[in-house]
């Protein structure tokens, strides 16, 4: 077990590496949230998007970073390890790996933890934007930190398995990016990453209820919105037990998908 | 030390759906030893091969390689075997050195990397990223990860496919130092100069069955070997013979000493093997896969083609030269 767990923390290093050296996913999992803040944050710069108990208006930067952060869970977890495994899967990395005496718990480990520390230096750099450029107040009290702490590790985890589970998927790793993207993007657009979960349609509000990513922006808003913003959420309230429910229920789902379908090489293909 | 084989294959079949990919191949592979498996594409050789490391499932017969069942090889198993696919295309975001690395911790007892960068030639490249590197070099990095674990078992599939000859050449050098080493190696390729180079035994697969196996210099049998004589006189002539220098001898009592266009053509591998894998499938007998002297004789013609030598293959083996 001791080597299993050397070569699965060996193997993150590894991942990381690879992660970063990949223009292409640094862009459109790492970077893209922070482009989205920044278009939103400049495009509505002169926008009031509510007040707080003070009165003081909340900014675009401000309106926009939880689902900017929801977005990146799902982003660095979801998007990421579906194209990444199926693309090992179909250019022979899986095949070679499936033939070492590599542990499949050290690659899933490598794996996992690469979503963990680029997500989390993705959450960071997407705090460090909105509250250094754009001026974004930040939450002080420590409870709000231990929620967003707990809501993005969450996130982030099952995210990755139901990235896993996706992986399955797309027939070939050219076609990987084609079939994920527009999953995520949808998600994106109905679970009030992009537009005010509340003005959506009631039919569409339900739909994506079923979806974890609903209750990751809407974990995330709990942390970053001022009190009484809750009150534009359904029920209002921030329900954060349905939050955790939610996506546990995902991670359970997520894990049993990815066990059946995981293979190291499609055998007898 | 054990003699049991290291490979041991007993009639194994595989088929998918109603297209049966093999059927009914049977060999061993002894300790130290390196075998070649021919044949032509779609012949059954990947499939073979890709049984014995594990990737595929066998459909009946028996496959033992190190004593383990294949299809059942945990992962003390496969830190003992060596595996160069014969296709990858990795995306490679890593440079050769890193890939070597982390390689040669996944096995107990790994080769230096320093040694094997070396050895594949790849000093000047190992901090290239392996995206950047071309497909013979890529090809070098596939053969570096197959022998960096130290692996009792090799398993090469069409390792040289896409080298330039500089290449094959060096390759062969590093497959026989392995061979010194005592590594025991299973080889499948096109190139019929290369299993004369490397192999000690080979073994023929056609459609799926083994139409031949045995040394490599005795692959065919003696008949397969017969010389063609070929001379003009009223056109071309040829006639195959044990007894050229008879041969000759009356042509030049008939033509005189120096005989038109006269040729002494020994068969080469690449004869000998074109005249196996051209026969009809019919004409093998099934129970007997070895011994098939009615199938050995090729086409017209074929003797011509002389070796497959790239034209800088030293002409070592005496089985491969022609006598022109």
């Amino acid at each position: 077990m001791t080597t299993t767990l050397v070569l699965g923390t060996r193997r993150i290093g590894y991942e990381v590496r690879q992660y970063f050296r990949q223009g292409d996913t640094v862009f459109f999992t790492f970077l893209f949230p922070l482009v989205m803040l920044t278009i939103f944050a400049t495009a509505f710069s002169e926008t009031s998007f509510g007040q707080d108990a003070d009165g003081n208006d909340v900014s675009a930067a401000e309106f926009y970073l939880p689902a900017m952060l929801a977005a990146g869970v799902l982003l660095s977890g979801l998007q990421n390890m579906a194209v990444d495994i199926a693309v090992e899967k179909s250019d022979g990395t899986l095949k070679r790996l499936g033939g070492s005496p590599l542990p499949v718990f050290s690659y899933f480990m490598g794996k996992i933890g690469q979503v963990l520390v680029t997500g989390i230096l993705q959450a960071a750099a997407i705090l460090l934007l909105a509250g250094v450029v754009f001026q974004a107040a930040l939450p002080t009290e420590p409870e709000r930190w231990l929620t967003f702490a707990w809501v993005f590790v969450l996130g982030v985890v099952t995210s990755a398995i139901l990235g896993i589970a996706l992986s399955a998927i797309p027939r070939s790793g050219k076609s990987a990016t084609a079939v994920i993207i527009p999953i995520t993007l949808v998600l994106q657009f109905i679970s009030g990453v992009y537009l005010s979960f509340t003005q959506l349609p009631e039919w569409l509000q339900n739909i994506a209820s079923v979806f974890p990513l609903k209750w990751m922006a809407q974990g995330m808003r709990s942390v970053f919105l001022p009190d009484g913003f809750e009150v534009l959420e359904r029920g209002e309230t921030w329900d954060l037990p349905g939050v955790a429910l939610f996506t546990a229920l995902w991670l359970v789902v997520g894990l049993v998908a990815a066990r059946l379908s995981f293979r190291w090489i499609r055998k007898d293909s | 030390m054990t003699t049991d084989p290291i490979v041991s294959v007993r009639d194994l079949r595989k088929s998918y759906g109603s297209f049966t990919a093999l059927d009914g191949v049977s060999f061993d592979i002894e300790r130290g030893e390196t075998f070649a498996l021919l044949g032509p594409n779609g012949a059954g050789k990947s499939t073979t091969i890709e049984i014995l490391e594990g990737y595929r499932d066998r459909s009946s017969g028996e496959a033992l390689v190190l004593g383990t069942d294949p299809s059942r090889g945990g992962l003390a198993w496969k830190a003992r075997l060596g595996i160069v696919l014969q296709s990858s295309g990795e995306s490679g975001a890593i440079t050769v050195r890193e890939q070597l690395t982390h390689f040669a911790g996944l096995y107990p007892n790994p080769r230096s990397v320093d040694e094997i960068i070396a050895a594949v030639g790849l000093e000047a490249k190992q901090k290239t990223l392996i995206r950047s590197l071309s497909g013979g070099q890529k090809r070098r990095v596939d053969v570096a990860l197959g022998v960096i674990g130290r692996p009792e078992l090799l398993f090469l599939d069409e390792p040289t496919t896409g080298f330039d000859p500089e290449a094959r050449h060096q390759f062969w050098d590093l497959i026989r130092s392995l061979k010194a080493d005592g590594t025991t190696i299973l080889l499948t390729t096109h190139y019929l100069d290369e299993a004369a180079q490397l192999g000690d035994r080979a073994g023929v697969i056609a459609s799926g069955r083994l139409i031949d196996i045995g040394a490599i210099n005795e692959i065919g049998g003696a008949e397969a070997r017969t010389p063609i004589v070929r001379w003009f006189e009223n056109g071309p002539r040829e006639e195959r013979t044990t007894t050229p220098g008879a041969l000759i001898a009356a042509l030049q009592v008939r033509l005189g000493v120096e005989v038109p266009g006269l040729e002494i053509i020994r068969p080469s591998l690449e004869d000998v093997y074109l005249g196996l894998v051209s026969t009809p499938l019919e004409a093998v007998p099934e129970a007997v896969p070895e011994a098939v002297p009615e199938a050995l004789e090729g086409p017209e013609g074929r003797a011509s083609r002389a070796s497959a030598n790239d034209g800088s293959a030293n002409g070592a083996s005496a089985n491969e030269g022609a006598a022109r």
